[in-house]
């Protein structure tokens, strides 16, 4: 992999050389469509470069040709269908995240990330295991920024109201650049950070060394979502959020909603949202009670809640 | 043949009120033209500051604040006071109501008063200028724009009344086109300049009015806290970009169309040959401008817009592809068995196939869902744009301004020097580049006022570098052909009639044309590229 | 032969007898034609430009359907309805003035109009009663919102949304008048009749659009609940 490709960092995640297969067909394509036009025009121009005299002649009238217009309407086009379904699929790799990716909170603001990691710890720079699929599950605090690992091939924007994430699979140990490629204003270029691929025992020595205790369930009890929901399973006011994460939930209007992190984002700063079947709309909203670290602490405190 | 003592335009009447008064669409598209150069000049002045910031890593000569403001600066100037207005106001001011035969614009009034619309859209942006910059990049991109304190409202104010301006020549192109055509010029007879312009002006007003409600909310944002983009409001930052590109994305189209409707011209006329495939060539000017309203949502790929909505914005994207390489093959294949004279304005049109191809092709990476998630907001995408509006549309633009410079003031330029500073612009311009698609492929995001302590450093250093050489040359070559053009004004030779053998109506008049463009009334004897039919000294 | 000699003398005559045509139209009919087709284009810009505030409209009443409802129930719908019928009247009399013109009534044009334009004003005086007593309630746009007594969420844009849709629209509203004063004007000094009325025309033309706008505005503002 250390190997220096000829257009593109070498590919250091798994994602990076499905990338690089269709990004070469199109260079080719390219250079292919290229080539073509480049050398007929110059050729043209050469060949029938005007000569003395020929003010005096008239051009040929050769104006249309059937044939050759089809050729070169309809090539391309089907040249666009393969491009537009493989890129689709590459797309789709891309938003098709693995069961099984080690979750990560990022978190962006001008002009700084953080990196918050399941067991508490925190960082500057994005540590991650080697050959494990990766999550990113990211917001930011102000702005809009984007996530950009040039040697994964992966990007996203990062933005203030809502998550959004992307997942990457790295196989090599290494340091790599991480940039931010969203326009966030005075110090957009240094929002600049690396990733440090770490082996899965170093990765996990890493995390001991640095977590903390997990304030999610001090805070359960802290805000009184305890006095409400239990851990158990069992139904009190609202429901449990035993196995809360990951679940289909029917609501009073008769639709279901899958319960994912923006699910519960909303369910604690907007109850009166989305109200589950067979419960009363009584949560109070906790919209400016709850900062929004402690609002991701509390959701990782509800996604350990679920049992494989 | 051109006659000193005769009345043209130019010289009659005389005084500055004629000029600042004047109903004339020649006039009105001189001072255009003077407008636009001057914004290009202070645009060209952002840019190389610029490169001269990207030299080397680490702070040059500007910090942070400073070099925000030079990107934003240019490119705000660059697409909203001289690309969009550049060819249709300039050149298709002066050139369609010659190559339809008529006598003016449908509406002469609102053609001047679109002029001082964007002599007023542009003092507010040099009001934001003065006052301090703008740091939000050209696309203004909500949260950061409402948020920070630069002078954001005065920018966004001058873009929407530059939006007014924009329409206005759009309403009278259309209306110009439908109804002022010499009698017994079908559509099919017009020449394909004005074609390129038609399709423009659709562009135009259908696009521009939707940029004005985002502007205007976007100000009433900044303002009055109105919380329609506003995160905290319950708003949507992501809601101002989907509006934003359905009028910019557009907008790159009123950009490209009459670049290409130039290019028709250029190469039949300098070809002595009839053009290859006319009626495709019109209909894709049409299909392409129509097309690009329903494909702004690939500049956002990455922005969590969902996935279907991506899907469906890159198909359409690729369809565009297919009209713009007819229109590229058509081009190419007018040259065989034609008489090619290798003018200055012929390199500038056979540059363009080969520059516009580059861009294009590399707009097809971009459209790719997949791989646009690597390219987007890299240099790949400032080269890729650069090589669409630079090498396409200025390239076209210069090529237009030396085709037409003989009919608009009457005097030739220097040919020799002509192809002399065309070398230095094609090379300093791929030099520029060329190799910021290297650049961006590597992971160089744009926007970025340095590069050190990266693990890449060195390699973005030597492509920067070169970028930056690039630019310098390519600046040379404009100051040359700034120096040549004004020297031509004076000791120019006359240059008759028609220097280049044309055969569309402006052809036929005076060089500068009178004020009511022809003595008699034109008549259509034959169609725009007959050159298999009629040898243009017999006209 | 006898055709083209007549469509010569037309030309000719119109040009050294109508002091209506520009220099650059070849007739009058070219002329007409022409400002005609740059009005309707002129309107379809002004249909774009509302098109984005009705797209924002759309776009908000889907994630808040329920605070719409809720808060639509502030406005005063006999309010609503009585600058509908006020519209709708007045796009009928400035059809008639349209009507006069032609058969050369000047008298009867000009009251049409004067009638239109006193619709006019009284839409925007029954305007100014709604806006004052939103202002007076604090339900205004944005961050100026003051009402603490709506329970739905956002309801702050809703006002946004309809003090921009109606403001834009008021703003046109006293642009019509203005042109339809000057149209008025310029009929009493008899410079149009059936001959050459294209002014007038074309303001009915634009006015016709801001009622129709109205017409989509009233429902969609006022009764949703
Ligand atoms: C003149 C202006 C202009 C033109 C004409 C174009 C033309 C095209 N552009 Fe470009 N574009 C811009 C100006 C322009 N663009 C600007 C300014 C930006 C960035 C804005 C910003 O963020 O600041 C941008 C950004 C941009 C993006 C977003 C990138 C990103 O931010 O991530 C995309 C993505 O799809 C794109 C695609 C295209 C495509 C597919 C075309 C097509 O129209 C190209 C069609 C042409 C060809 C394809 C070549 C000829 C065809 C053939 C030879 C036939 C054979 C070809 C094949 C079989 C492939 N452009
Ligand atoms: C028409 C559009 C246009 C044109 C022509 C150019 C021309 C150039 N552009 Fe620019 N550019 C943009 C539109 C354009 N650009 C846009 C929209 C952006 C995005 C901004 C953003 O991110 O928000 C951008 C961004 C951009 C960047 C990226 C900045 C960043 O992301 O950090 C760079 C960097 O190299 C650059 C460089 C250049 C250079 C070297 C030229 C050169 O080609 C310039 C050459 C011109 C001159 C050197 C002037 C010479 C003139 C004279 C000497 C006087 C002559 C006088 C008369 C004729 C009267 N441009
Ligand atoms: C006064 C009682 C009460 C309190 C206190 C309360 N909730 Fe709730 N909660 C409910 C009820 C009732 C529901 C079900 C109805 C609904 O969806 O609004 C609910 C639903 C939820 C849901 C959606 C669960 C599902 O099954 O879909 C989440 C998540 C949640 N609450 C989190 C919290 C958190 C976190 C806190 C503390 C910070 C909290 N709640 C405090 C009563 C309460
Ligand atoms: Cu954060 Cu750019
Ligand atoms: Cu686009």
């Amino acid at each position: 992999m250390n190997e220096r490709t000829f257009n593109l960092p070498p590919p250091a995640s798994t994602i990076a050389s499905e990338y690089d297969a269709l990004f070469y067909f199109i260079y080719g394509l390219s250079v292919f469509f290229f080539v073509i036009i480049c050398s007929g025009t110059v050729f043209f121009a050469i060949k029938y470069r005007a000569k003395k005299g020929d003010e005096e002649k008239l051009t040929s009238g050769f104006c249309h040709s059937t044939p050759l217009e089809l050729l070169w309407s309809v090539i391309p086009t089907l040249l666009m269908f393969v491009i537009f379904v493989w890129g689709f699929k590459l797309y789709m790799r891309y938003f098709v995240i693995p069961a099984n990716a080690t979750e990560i909170k990022v978190t962006a603001w001008q002009w700084n990330w953080n990196f918050t990691y399941g067991e508490g710890a925190q960082s500057n720079v994005l540590v991650v295991p080697k050959g494990k699929p990766v999550k990113l599950l990211m917001s930011s605090n102000d702005v809009i920024h984007s996530l950009f690992i040039p040697d994964f091939r992966v990007k996203m924007d990062v933005l203030p109201n809502r998550y959004s994430s992307m997942w990457f699979q790295c196989d090599y140990e290494g340091e790599y650049d991480l940039y931010c490629t969203e326009y966030c204003g005075q110090q957009h270029s240094t929002m600049v950070t690396r990733v440090i691929v770490k082996s899965e025992s170093d990765y996990q020595k890493w995390i001991e060394e640095n977590s903390v205790t997990p304030a999610g369930d001090v805070l359960y009890n802290r805000y009184g979502c305890n006095t409400c929901h239990s851990l158990d399973g069992s139904a009190n006011n609202g429901p449990s959020f035993k196995n809360l994460f990951g679940k289909k939930k029917m609501l009073t209007d008769g639709s279901t909603v899958d319960v994912d992190e923006n699910y519960l984002r909303e369910s604690i700063l907007n109850p009166q949202a989305k109200i589950v079947k067979g419960y009363e709309p009584v949560m109070p909203t906790f919209q400016n009670t709850i900062s929004d670290d402690k609002l991701d602490s509390l959701i990782l405190f509800i996604k350990s809640l679920k049992e494989e | 043949m051109y006659n000193d003592t005769e009345k043209n335009f130019l010289t009659h009447p005389k005084g500055i009120m004629s000029w600042l008064l004047t109903l004339d669409h020649k006039r009105i598209g001189i001072m255009y033209l003077a407008a636009i150069l001057a914004a290009f000049a202070a645009g060209g002045f952002f840019a190389l500051g610029l490169r001269l910031e990207l030299l080397n890593p680490g702070k040059q000569f500007m910090d942070q604040d400073t070099y925000n403001k030079f990107f934003t600066l240019h490119g705000a100037i660059m697409v909203f006071l001289f690309i969009i207005p550049s060819i249709p106001a300039a050149l298709g001011n002066f050139c369609l109501p010659l190559m339809l035969g008529a006598k003016d614009v449908a509406f002469p009034r609102l053609n001047l008063a679109s002029w001082y619309v964007y002599m007023l859209g542009a003092m507010f942006c040099l009001y934001s200028l003065f006052s301090g910059g703008v740091d939000t990049g050209w696309t203004f991109y909500s949260p950061y724009s409402t948020q920070t304190s630069t002078s954001v409202i005065s920018m966004t104010f001058g873009a929407f009344i530059l939006g007014f301006s924009s329409i206005f020549t759009g309403i009278n192109f259309i209306v110009t086109v439908h109804k002022m055509r010499a009698p017994g010029m079908t559509w099919y007879q017009m020449p394909l300049f004005v074609w390129g312009s038609y399709a423009t002006a659709m562009i135009q007003v259908l696009a521009t009015p939707v940029l004005g409600i985002t502007l205007l909310l976007l100000i009433m944002e900044k303002v009055g806290g109105i919380g329609i983009f506003d995160p905290e409001m319950g708003g949507d930052p992501v809601l101002f970009q989907h509006f934003f590109w359905f009028y910019s994305h557009p907008a790159v189209y009123i950009m490209i169309l009459p670049g290409m409707a130039i290019i028709s011209e250029l190469i039949a006329v300098h070809a002595h040959k009839k053009i290859f495939g006319y009626r495709l060539i019109a209909y894709s000017s049409v299909a392409i401008a129509l097309l690009g309203f329903f494909v702004w949502g690939h500049h956002m790929f990455v922005s969590g817009q969902s996935e279907f909505s991506s899907m469906v914005f890159s198909f359409i994207t690729f369809f565009i592809g297919i009209p713009t390489g007819i229109k590229i093959f058509n081009w190419m294949t007018t040259l065989v068995k034609g008489s090619i004279c290798w003018t200055t304005p012929m390199l500038y049109a056979l540059a363009f196939l080969i520059l516009f191809t580059i861009g294009g092709l590399t707009g097809i990476f971009l459209g790719a869902l997949g791989l646009d998630i690597q390219l987007h907001d890299t240099y790949f995408v400032v080269a890729h744009f650069h090589y669409v509006m630079m090498g396409g549309t200025v390239i076209a633009f210069l090529g237009g301004i030396h085709h037409w410079w003989p009919k608009i003031f009457g005097k030739m330029y220097n040919e020799n020097l002509g192809r002399f500073a065309f070398c230095f612009i094609f090379v300093g311009f791929n030099m520029t580049f060329f190799n910021q698609f290297m650049l961006g492929s590597q992971g160089m995001p744009r926007r970025y006022h340095d590069y050190s302590n990266f693990l890449k450093t060195d390699l973005f250093e030597r492509y920067h570098g070169f970028s930056s050489y690039g630019a310098m040359i390519l600046g040379v070559g404009f100051v040359i052909i700034l120096c040549y053009l004004v020297a031509s004004l004076f000791n120019g030779k006359p240059a008759g009639n028609n220097p280049w053998g044309g055969l569309t109506f402006e052809w036929s008049t005076t060089s500068p044309p009178p004020t009511e463009n022809f003595k008699d009334d034109p008549i259509l004897k034959h169609g725009p590229y007959d050159y298999d039919k009629v040898l243009p000294k017999d006209i | 032969m006898e055709n083209a000699t007549q469509i010569e003398l037309g030309r000719v005559n119109y040009h050294h007898h109508n002091p209506n045509l520009a220099h650059h139209f070849h007739d009058m009919e070219q002329q007409h034609e022409s400002i005609k087709l740059g009005v309707w284009l002129f309107l379809v810009t002004e249909v774009l430009l509302f098109g984005g505030l009705f797209c924002f409209y759309a776009i908000y009443r889907a994630w808040h359907p329920e605070m719409f409802i809720e808060v639509n129930q502030l406005l005063d719908v006999k309010l609503g309805a009585l600058n509908t019928l006020v519209l709708i009247f007045s796009s009928v009399t400035v059809a008639l003035s349209i009507r006069s013109i032609q058969m050369d009534n000047k008298k009867q044009a000009v009251m049409f109009l004067a009638i239109t334009i006193i619709c006019a004003a009284i839409f925007l005086v029954v305007k100014y009663f709604e806006y004052s007593h939103k202002i007076h309630e604090g339900l205004l746009p944005g961050k100026y919102f003051a009402n603490p007594d709506i329970a739905a969420v956002n309801p702050h844009i809703f006002f946004s949304i309809y003090f921009g849709m109606t403001g834009l629209h008021a703003l046109h509203i006293l642009g019509g008048m203005i042109f339809l004063t000057w149209v008025l004007i310029r009929t009493h000094m008899r410079a149009y009749s059936s001959s050459y009325y294209t002014p007038v025309e074309m303001g009915g033309l634009y006015w016709h659009l801001v009622d129709l706008i109205w017409i989509y505005l009233f429902p969609l503002l006022y009764l949703i609940g």
